[in-house]
């Protein structure tokens, strides 16, 4: 702009272009088209289109979804993509978490839409909890049009920068002639080595530009990513050394995690664990890794896992630790865990390598990959060499789990205890439905009493602890799995978080069960605030609604159980309903989950309180 | 309540080592990256996100357009700048780190000073710019630019002189690296 004197707009400082210049013409066109939506009747193969097939061309025949301003071109085309089922939730966050349950469920990517702005930033809690999880999903946002960002336009947040350090990666498209590169790295990158959330950000231009562009072939798509070559196979050298240290230990435990789940390395677990007779513990998102009937299946590790497994690790000289990463609620205090064991460390992120705990023999690479070019290497051992070794973790293994349980289904007084409530939703499924659990005490319970017997068969968000992740997540599971019973097991405190998402279980007729474990409680806080806050309870009791008017509100069929033996029925009867039902669990609202180890303690310091005294 | 004893062994073993709680000092770390939108974004993110203390960061493209070169100084111990290069290994755009603290290596940075000057000391100031080798690339009434150039330790030598005469304002770009000898981390990354 050229300052004359004397000309009022001389002293104007602004950002806007000159009239006529072709950023203005650009910005005007783009404020035009947020204003007055063109639908024009199609067709030729625009932005929208390219998203579609793409997703399709991945194998997803399912989408979670939530329309908006910026959104609506991909809206008006969803219509001729009869064979991709579009599932409208009720806010953005159970869209998220559903493609989590989906991916969790199948082992394939998930895939859930939102608008700019809100409908992006609703996202956000679920694109993390898949980020901590490693589970992978493609979260797809639309924008303002190119020429408007930057200007603060309707709807308009910077959702890249904001997903940027919560996803595996991020794109921001402007261009529809990228889409279909970007799309199939997206995938790629979601579902290859460690997996994770991948979010997609497009312009509405971009939605509605024409485009011819191909869609790239898997090699073009590597080619294009030279950056990313997750190691799948583990280095021959470690790999014999990961045979000396099991040939030498005397107290060998193997620790399966999530990665044995992802790389779908049940079988080749089994194999190691047998052929050298290493018992095995999992972590929370391990259950499922080993069927809990199995001779060597230990138990569950950590901050509320099971004290017999938790003293197996403080005397283990080796731990094998597959596919899980020592998170502070599996380790408790690094300086005094597991003090007298060797460390082997497999994962196929190598910065998760020495990152918690510092490990004697690391491997880099799939699990899959590295159990099985273990399992020729590793010496047998038979039963008789571990006689004494087993014979001690069958000892402690007796103690802690006859103490800690409820057989009778009553915790104290005639109150209905959780874990009972667990065994028998396990029992009336064969132990074969998906269970998802919410977050806090009802999480630690379905870990610990679900008697899980195949993979990805109980679903938990591990990492983030996102509370009222189960019934969206169900939403997804049940969804990707309709072949398996889906149960989602929540708190009052979780289930009030998402429960909006009761309408979407109905409009599309989604089959799941829920259990609401009721004490009125933000469970978790309360024990916390009875153990190590002095009793001081605060913010922690909770009103809720009439779950069976609710329900009926609904349209939901639901039952009420508050004694031991109106359990089973509940929970047959729900199993019975078509379409989505709820079971009402009035719970004893003091009810603990012990063992707890406290926070900055280590795992020989677990507090246990099963109730001989009231 | 009952506190569990745990195992029974007779000799304490030593507490288990906490990574990255080791004594820290100055790393260099060479990162070879995609010249896309935003890299320099989901680097510092990353540093800032685990927690990692650069002292400096300098970007700068390659003699591929498509292909940028970071130097990045971290003060840190061994599990931590490990851990650090490991994390950037993680971003998609990252396709070569290397940790070069302990290698034969070309370290320079540059700064300008602006530097208080009078009729009377001026000549001094040059004389002890030229014998750091340094230079003088602007010369005014009151003032003139030094341009400092060297490793960290020499700029900061240069600077700590004319502090003396009184310093208006200065920029330092941080320090830039290259391995000694006929090795190329560039062309490590084209293989």
């Amino acid at each position: 702009m050229t300052v004359m004197n004397g000309d009022p707009a001389a002293d104007r400082r602004t950002h806007v272009p000159d009239e006529g210049t072709s950023a203005a013409e650009a910005i005007e066109k783009a404020q035009r088209d947020m204003l007055h939506e063109g639908h024009v009747r199609k067709r030729t193969r625009i932005g929208a289109d390219i998203v579609c097939e793409a997703i399709l061309r991945q194998g997803v025949d399912v989408l979670f979804g939530y329309p908006g301003g910026v959104v609506l071109p991909l809206y008006d085309v969803l219509g001729d993509y009869p064979e991709l089922r579009h599932i409208l939730v009720r806010h953005e966050q159970g869209a998220a978490h559903a493609a989590d349950g989906f991916a969790r469920a199948t082992g394939r990517v998930g895939v859930c839409l939102g608008t700019s702005g809100p409908g992006a930033t609703n996202l956000v809690t679920g694109i993390a909890t898949a980020q901590l999880d490693s589970i992978p999903i493609v979260a797809i946002t639309g924008n303002v049009p190119a020429a408007l960002i930057g200007k603060d336009a309707f709807q308009e947040i910077d959702i890249t920068g904001i997903t940027l350090p919560m996803t595996k990666h991020n794109y921001l498209v402007r261009d529809a002639n990228e889409l279909p590169r970007v799309l199939a790295e997206a995938f790629h990158i979601a579902r290859t080595g460690r997996p994770g959330p991948v979010h997609i950000d497009i312009t509405k231009d971009a939605l509605q530009q024409e485009s011819r562009t191909e869609h790239p072939s898997e090699e073009e798509v590597l080619a294009g990513l030279p950056g990313f070559r997750p190691t799948l196979d583990g280095h021959p050298r470690q790999l014999r050394l990961v045979a000396q240290e099991i040939a030498k230990a005397k107290r060998p435990l193997i620790l399966a995690g999530h990665g044995i789940l992802i790389a779908e390395a049940w079988d080749e677990l089994r194999e190691l664990a047998e052929k050298a007779n290493i018992p095995i513990a999992w972590s929370l998102l391990g259950i499922g890794a080993i069927d809990e009937r199995h001779p060597l299946a230990y138990g569950y590790m950590g901050m509320h896992g099971w004290k017999h497994v938790n003293r197996a690790i403080q005397s283990a000289d080796l731990l094998i630790a597959l596919g899980m990463r020592f998170d502070d609620r599996v380790t408790g205090n690094v300086r005094t865990y597991a003090p007298h064991a060797r460390i082997v460390h497999v994962d196929i992120d190598p910065a998760e390598i020495g990152k918690n705990v510092a490990v004697d023999v690391p491997i880099v690479g799939d699990a899959r990959h590295i159990l099985r070019a273990l399992i020729p290497l590793v010496e047998p051992v038979g039963p008789e060499a571990r006689a004494s070794y087993l014979e001690q973790l069958a000892e402690w293994r007796h103690d802690s789990e006859s103490s800690s349980w409820h057989g009778s289904g009553m915790w104290r007084n005639g109150l209905l205890s959780a874990d009972y409530v667990i065994d028998q939703i396990g029992e009336a499924n064969d132990h074969d439905a998906t269970m998802v659990a919410d977050v806090g005490q009802n999480q630690m319970w379905t870990a610990r009493y679900g008697g899980y017997r195949r993979p990805r068969s109980h679903l938990s968000s591990g990492g983030l602890g996102t509370m009222g992740y189960s019934v969206p997540t169900a939403m997804g599971a049940a969804l990707g799995r309709p072949d398996k019973t889906t149960w989602a097991i929540c708190g009052d405190g979780g289930f009030q978080m998402t429960i909006q998402e009761l309408a979407t279980l109905v409009q599309d007729r989604i089959p799941v069960r829920i259990a609401l474990l009721d004490n009125h409680k933000l469970g978790m806080i309360r024990q916390w605030q009875e153990i190590f806050y002095e009793s001081n309870f605060h913010s922690s009791t909770m009103v809720g609604p009439d779950y069976l008017k609710l329900c009926e509100a609904y349209g939901i069929p639901a039952w009420k159980a508050t004694k031991p033996e109106e359990v089973r029925p509940a929970v047959d009867a729900a199993n019975a309903v078509d379409g989505p039902a709820l079971v009402w669990f009035e719970i004893a609202s003091e009810q603990n989950v012990f063992p707890i180890m406290p926070a900055g303690k280590g795992l020989s310091d677990l507090i246990e309180d099963w109730g001989a005294e009231s | 309540m009952s506190a569990d004893t745990g195992t029974t062994s007779a000799a304490a073993p030593p507490p288990r080592a906490i990574p990255g709680s080791g004594a820290g000092r100055r790393h260099v770390v060479v990162a070879v990256v995609q010249n896309r939108t935003g890299v320099l974004n989901r680097v510092a993110s990353l540093m800032r996100a685990r927690n990692f203390n650069i002292e400096s960061l300098s970007v700068s493209h390659t003699d591929s357009d498509d292909i940028s070169r970071m130097t990045i100084t971290i003060h840190g111990d061994e599990f931590a700048v490990e851990q650090a290069t490991k994390q950037l290994y993680r971003l998609i755009d990252v396709l070569k780190v290397q940790d070069v603290t302990d290698e034969p290596t070309v370290q320079h940075e540059l700064a300008l000073v602006k530097v208080r000057a009078t009729d009377r000391n001026r000549g001094e100031i040059v004389s002890i710019v030229e014998m750091n080798r340094g230079r003088i690339v602007d010369l005014a009434a009151e003032a003139v630019i030094v341009e400092a150039t060297g490793t960290e330790a020499e700029v900061d030598a240069l600077v700590a002189l004319l502090r003396g005469f009184g310093i208006k304002e200065i920029v330092r770009t941080g320090a830039v690296v290259m391995s000694r000898g006929s090795q190329s981390i560039e062309e490590a990354v084209k293989r």
